[in-house]
């Protein structure tokens, strides 16, 4: 056996692409063990409960990149209850105490609040980036304090979180020399915005490359920060009313035509189709356009623009566009990777203009297409056949088909064969959403063959425990499932147990689960945490019917190391 | 499971957006109880709440409608639920096309540019949901207004006198003028006689007429 120095095998460790290659050389001997440990620099938690915090940082003393998950993805459904947990704070005191290199924090779907973030701002010195996607709890105090103290702040990224409006102060806490911002990201700040301090904000970044504003946003203040950032590559506008003086939007074109390097667009806010053909000029080097708040364009906008979007490999709409206008898409948008299609009606059968058609002009146009995420209002088998042919290189399909259990829209089958056609031909498939009519048959074929699955989400699915036993027994890279409204029982939940160890996480609600079932799987698994969650709607149902078959409404289980949580709030029990 | 049954009849020729609700269309905007099938043998949930169209408003509504779920597979396929947390949504995307209407309402008020924005549009009312246009007798040109937005024709009205009444016109309400729609048969309706939700989803478009014009019409409930 050949002997390397320390320096030398840390090294070689710093070639190891992902987190998990680094947990297997880890897991290879103590001193393996201590090298990796002790250079590792980005750690990502992908269950904010899995690991005891302290533990994290006491283990990886050098972090410096840090993200953590929190809420189960249903939860951006309303399926959790608030105040079920995922709270920032103790990840960020416990780096505060053991981390203070660290420099970049991202959290998805975690409570975040104002103390933390004045904490996060005082107390790391090298602190760079803030990223939080689809967070509460914060205001824009708390912004104002990571203004304030991060002096050598690159990124803060906020995506789609719910922050507290308490003015527009903010924005003016930066610094007042020259900040080394790179990306700023406020699109999602309810509020005001002082326009002088954005203009000011903007001119003392020189480095700015992505801009994503807010509503408040007017033209005219846009036109005036595109003077200052011809570097910019991505850019979220502010609101594009109809109200506009046409000075401003001719200010904008100019501006808009220096910026060479923009190459993603999103925001739209409130636009008017008028102010559309303003966007032209930079259509032609766009890869990346959300027009998807943008419930104001209709098909015939939305096309035009598009259709000039020829190197275009990004694209989120809404259903508006039609199927006519997803032809279009497919006729100009050859490299094209990623379609998102979300609906403009919000119903559970609400009207949509994107059918199968749509997506199957989609696929024969667009065959480098590997991400997809489709709401329509009607499906067919013969349609998802044809799409699986013509694209197998899938690596994301999420369907959502509004109408629960609707079948084929031609021949009233279910859809397993169509869904079966994608597992079966898109080999590479690692996250798939299904919706429609769908007996056990199509979780035969999930099981037989989508080898390299990572998270399925089924709604509305199913006719017996037949079906989740297919996925759990069959689907070997598992990591999330998350089911509701499906009739899977304690006999597919305890059907293989063991499963639940090598997956982050299982959610199940409104199934045939009982609190017997929920019960023996506590028991027989302790590596798990089986937490459940019932209404409280007064004449609670665990206290009417004791019995314990009784029904459990929500589930949710997974994997840790850290024990029961001591912060579930009261309507969760932890079994 | 005997999927099919409730959804197999052919809703998908309803074409225009209803607001879905269990029970037979007007019944009363609150609580109502579950007027078909049996509930699954354990607790009875008592009362059941529809959530409203606005999932972002409240959290508490949209549990309860939470425990219609397993029930929208038995109601008739005439009404149906709304369903928590689908289609799957993100709150934040609801709430931002809540924010736009309201952004289009307020700017209504205002005395806009010459544009005629409302009527760039051509394309069908089915692509654009449920906006409608709304004409005024002796008014240059037409708005439009989502239906889906207002919850009720108190609000309805007030966006329509913030949207045509100015000081222009002297008068500080519509109390002289009728509001009255067009439904689906093509008949011009007095607004106000049925259910809020029935309206909107049957009314193509809204005329406010001056009140000598309406005699026909009978005493307006407004």
């Amino acid at each position: 056996m050949i002997y390397f120095p320390e320096e030398v095998v840390e090294h070689i460790f710093s070639f190891l692409p992902s987190h998990s290659d680094r947990n297997t050389v880890s897991l290879v001997c103590k001193v393996w063990y201590e090298i990796e440990r002790l250079s590792r620099r980005a750690v990502f938690v992908g269950n904010c409960y899995a690991v005891r915090p302290e533990r994290v940082v006491r283990r990886f003393p050098k972090l410096c990149v840090l993200t953590v998950k929190g809420k189960p993805h249903f939860a951006d459904f309303n399926l959790v209850p608030p105040d079920w947990g995922g709270y920032a704070a103790p990840w960020i005191e416990a780096a505060a105490r053991g981390c203070v290199g660290l420099e970049e924090l991202r959290m998805k779907r975690m409570v975040v609040s104002d103390e933390s973030l004045e904490l996060l701002a005082r107390s790391f010195p090298r602190f760079k980036a803030l990223v939080l996607i689809s967070c509460e709890g914060f205001s824009t105090e708390g912004l104002a304090d990571i203004a304030s103290h991060c002096k050598l702040l690159r990124e803060l990224d906020l995506q789609e979180n719910d922050v507290e409006d308490r003015g527009p102060r903010w924005l003016s806490c930066f610094p007042d020399s020259c900040t080394s911002l790179v990306s700023l990201n406020f699109a999602c700040i309810k509020g005001e915005v002082d326009s002088a301090s954005l203009e000011r904000l903007v001119a003392k970044s020189p480095n700015l490359r992505s801009l994503r504003l807010n509503r408040a946003v007017t033209v005219d203040t846009l036109s005036k920060i595109l003077m200052r950032t011809p570097n910019l590559e991505d850019l979220g506008t502010g609101n594009f009313t109809n109200e506009f003086q046409t000075e401003s939007y001719l200010r904008l074109t100019n501006a808009l035509e220096k910026c060479k390097m923009l190459k993603s667009l999103s925001g739209f806010w409130d636009a008017s189709p008028v102010c559309v053909p303003f966007i032209y000029p930079l259509c032609h080097q766009l890869t990346g356009l959300n027009l998807s708040y943008t419930p104001t364009l209709d098909y015939s906008d939305l096309t035009r623009m598009i259709s000039r979007c020829v190197k275009l490999q990004r694209l989120w709409v809404l259903d508006c566009i039609s199927d006519k206008g997803l032809q279009v898409v497919a006729s100009s948008c050859k490299d094209l990777q990623e379609l998102r299609v979300f609906p403009s009606d919000f119903y559970v059968a609400g009207y949509s203009a994107v059918t199968e058609e749509g997506l199957v002009a989609i696929s024969s146009g667009c065959p480098k297409l590997s991400s997809l995420l489709y709401f329509c209002h009607q499906m067919t088998n013969d349609a998802l056949i044809t799409i699986a042919k013509n694209c197998p290189n899938f690596i994301r399909f999420r369907l959502c088909i509004l109408e629960p259990r609707k079948p084929d829209a031609m021949t009233n089958q279910p859809l397993d064969e169509g869904f079966g056609a994608i597992v079966r031909e898109c080999k590479g498939l690692r996250r798939l959403s299904i919706s429609g009519l769908l007996t056990d048959k199509v979780f035969m074929y999930i099981g037989k063959y989508a080898k390299h699955l990572e998270m399925l989400s089924i709604a509305f699915a199913g006719d017996s425990d037949d079906g989740m036993m297919h996925v759990l027994n069959g689907c070997k890279n598992l990591r999330k499932l998350e089911i509701r409204d499906s009739p899977f029982g304690d006999g597919a939940l305890l059907g293989n147990v063991a499963k639940y160890e090598t997956m982050r996480s299982l959610w199940m609600s409104s199934c045939n689960v009982t609190l017997k079932g929920c019960e023996i799987l506590a028991s027989k698994m302790p590596m798990l945490n089986v937490e459940i969650m019932n209404e409280l709607d007064g004449s609670s149902e665990m206290e009417e019917n004791p019995g314990d078959f009784s029904k459990v409404e929500k589930l949710y289980v997974y994997r840790t190391t850290a024990g029961t949580r001591g912060d579930a709030p009261n309507f969760v029990k932890i079994l | 499971m005997e999927a099919t049954v409730a959804y197999a009849k052919a809703e998908a020729e309803n074409l225009m957006a209803t607001e879905l609700r269990l029970g037979l269309p007007g019944t009363a905007d609150d609580e109502q109880s579950q007027t078909t099938k049996a509930t699954p043998p354990s607790t009875p949930r008592g009362k059941k709440r529809t959530a409203t169209f606005d999932a972002v408003e409240d959290a508490t509504v949209a549990e309860e409608a939470n425990n219609n779920k397993r029930d929208v597979e038995a109601a008739p396929p005439v009404a149906k639920a709304q369903v928590v947390g689908w289609p799957p949504v993100r709150s934040y995307r609801k709430s931002c096309f809540q924010q736009a209407s309201n952004k289009q309402q307020s700017k209504a008020t205002k005395e806009e540019a010459a544009t005629p924005v409302s009527n760039t549009t051509t394309s069908t009312t089915a692509a654009n949901g449920s906006f409608v246009k709304v004409s005024m007798d002796g008014a240059p040109y037409l708005r439009k207004v989502d239906l889906r937005m207002y919850k009720g024709y108190r609000e309805l009205r007030e966006a329509l006198e913030a949207m045509f009444v100015s000081s222009n016109n002297g008068s500080a309400n519509l109390s002289e003028f009728a509001v009255t729609y067009e439904d689906k048969d093509g008949d011009l309706m007095l607004v106000g006689d049925v259910p809020f939700e029935m309206f909107a989803s049957t009314c193509k478009k809204l005329r406010i007429m001056k009140r000598s014009e309406a005699t026909g019409l009978g005493s307006a409930r407004q």
